[in-house]
């Protein structure tokens, strides 16, 4: 497992070689919104904000001009876990090969009603 | 432009090379933790941080009408869409960003004039017909460039040209309707329209970059499946729609060698004045330095906002956590 955002940031890292400022750099954080009663939270995008209330108001501000979600989630992008990606073939292996784990491999009773 | 926080030792990776070049023979797409070629991590980072820096520079010559738009919907409309730009501007940093180039760096490339971006954006605006012919021309011209980037090989970037695609059409049509209003008004109104038609049509064409035999990167792009067209073939897909289009607002194309070649199946189109889009492309349009002055006075007097909201959240993860009242 490794730490780090689905988009590939690992979150804030301080540029040093600002023409004009030498201030950190406001953390990335991971927007999910919610389109419409029922539905998941859906990633939308990533922005940066100095905190988690600045956060939820640039994903209002950037994700929803056109009434795109009802709800808003905003991750910080550090703290999201993802499988590591250079072994994801061993990661995702297991179910090659395992084809009864759908509906689809089971042809006898085709023509059956309700099954 | 150059990227940062890369690891360099997968440069050589012939492994990470192998799975890569599957993936492009493959029209699949490439992820931003997936190794890639420095070259395809450095022509994306460049391109991708170019078009970020167009949206963002592309709010001033419109955001300069707000005030002037004719009317309360006008200025409405026109705040919305500058609003868009700015958005479209934020998806895209935060594509380019995924490749390793914090945000930052681009901002400050930008206003040190060692970034590039649109050359369209350098010229000046100078009436309000001008403001629909940017619209319509302008915008028509991104999303004929744009539509097939959202198939682009890297993820990040072909999901927001989805998002940018989608609430680009009505910037195009706005544009279309202040023309057609003015083209169907008096006679003052309708020849400022020809005007501005007429000097944004051009310009507007040069969008799609340099002629084929003189775009070298488009090769290597095409291999890539970040680019689907070459430049010229967009420029003349884009010249049979405005042809179409130009017959409903009633106006001419400033262009009489406009035609459609049976032999290649492409329209054909005048001369453009290369040299012009070398100059402005170089510093040396009419509005690149009010341009990026500007943008560089918005950064530096927006610092003070910037420190005080980090000074905040400073403060804030300082406090104790306080028992909430009941």
């Amino acid at each position: 497992m490794t730490g780090g955002s689905t988009t590939g940031d690992d979150g804030a890292t301080a540029p040093s070689s600002g023409l004009h400022e030498e201030r950190a750099a406001w953390p990335l954080w991971e927007v999910f919104v919610r389109s419409s009663r029922g539905l998941s939270h859906v990633h939308a995008g990533s922005l940066h904000a100095p905190d988690a209330e600045m956060a939820v108001r640039n994903a209002r501000d950037l994700y929803t001009r056109r009434n795109e979600g009802v709800s808003l989630w905003v991750v910080p992008a550090s703290a999201i876990i993802t499988s590591d990606p250079d072994a994801k073939d061993a990661f995702f292996e297991s179910p090659q090969g395992k084809d009864y784990r759908h509906a689809t491999y089971y042809t006898k009773s085709e023509g059956v009603k309700h099954l | 432009m150059t990227a940062t926080a890369i690891d360099t030792r997968a440069d050589h990776d012939a492994a990470g090379e192998k799975v890569f070049n599957d993936i492009i023979a493959r029209d699949s797409r490439i992820e931003p933790r997936d190794w890639m070629p420095a070259d395809y991590r450095k022509s994306l980072t460049r391109q991708i941080s170019q078009h970020a820096h167009s949206e963002i520079i592309g709010m001033q010559p419109e955001a300069n009408w707000i005030t002037r738009a004719p009317s309360l919907k006008r200025k409405a409309v026109l705040m919305a869409k500058v609003q868009d730009e700015a958005g479209h501007g934020l998806y895209l940093y935060s594509a380019a960003e995924t490749l390793g180039t914090p945000r930052e760096k681009m901002t400050e490339d930008l206003i040190a004039g060692k970034a590039r971006y649109s050359s369209i954006f350098n010229y000046p605006v100078l009436t309000w017909a001008d403001i629909g012919a940017i619209g319509w021309l302008v915008d028509g011209a991104a999303i004929c460039n744009q539509v097939p980037l959202c198939r682009a090989s890297y993820g990040p970037y072909g999901r927001a040209m989805v998002r940018i695609c989608k609430e680009e059409s009505f910037h195009q049509r706005q544009g279309f309707e202040i023309l057609l209003e003015l083209a169907n008004g008096t006679p003052e109104q309708r020849a400022m329209a020809q005007d501005a038609v007429n000097r944004w049509y051009a310009p507007s064409l040069m969008m799609f970059g340099p002629p084929d035999e003189d775009s070298p990167n488009s090769q290597k792009s095409m291999e890539w499946n970040i680019k689907r067209f070459s430049n010229d073939e967009l420029r003349s897909r884009f010249v049979g729609m405005m042809v179409e289009q130009i017959k409903v607002l009633g106006l001419d194309l400033p262009d009489k060698d406009v035609r459609f070649d049976e032999g290649t199946g492409r329209w054909q189109y005048g001369p453009l004045d290369w040299n012009e889009f070398k100059e402005v492309l170089a510093g040396r349009g009419p509005c690149n330095a009010q341009r990026l002055e500007r943008r560089r006075e918005a950064h530096e007097e927006g610092a003070w906002v910037r420190d005080a909201a980090s000074a905040y959240a400073a403060r804030q993860a300082a406090k104790p956590t306080t028992t909430k009242a009941a």
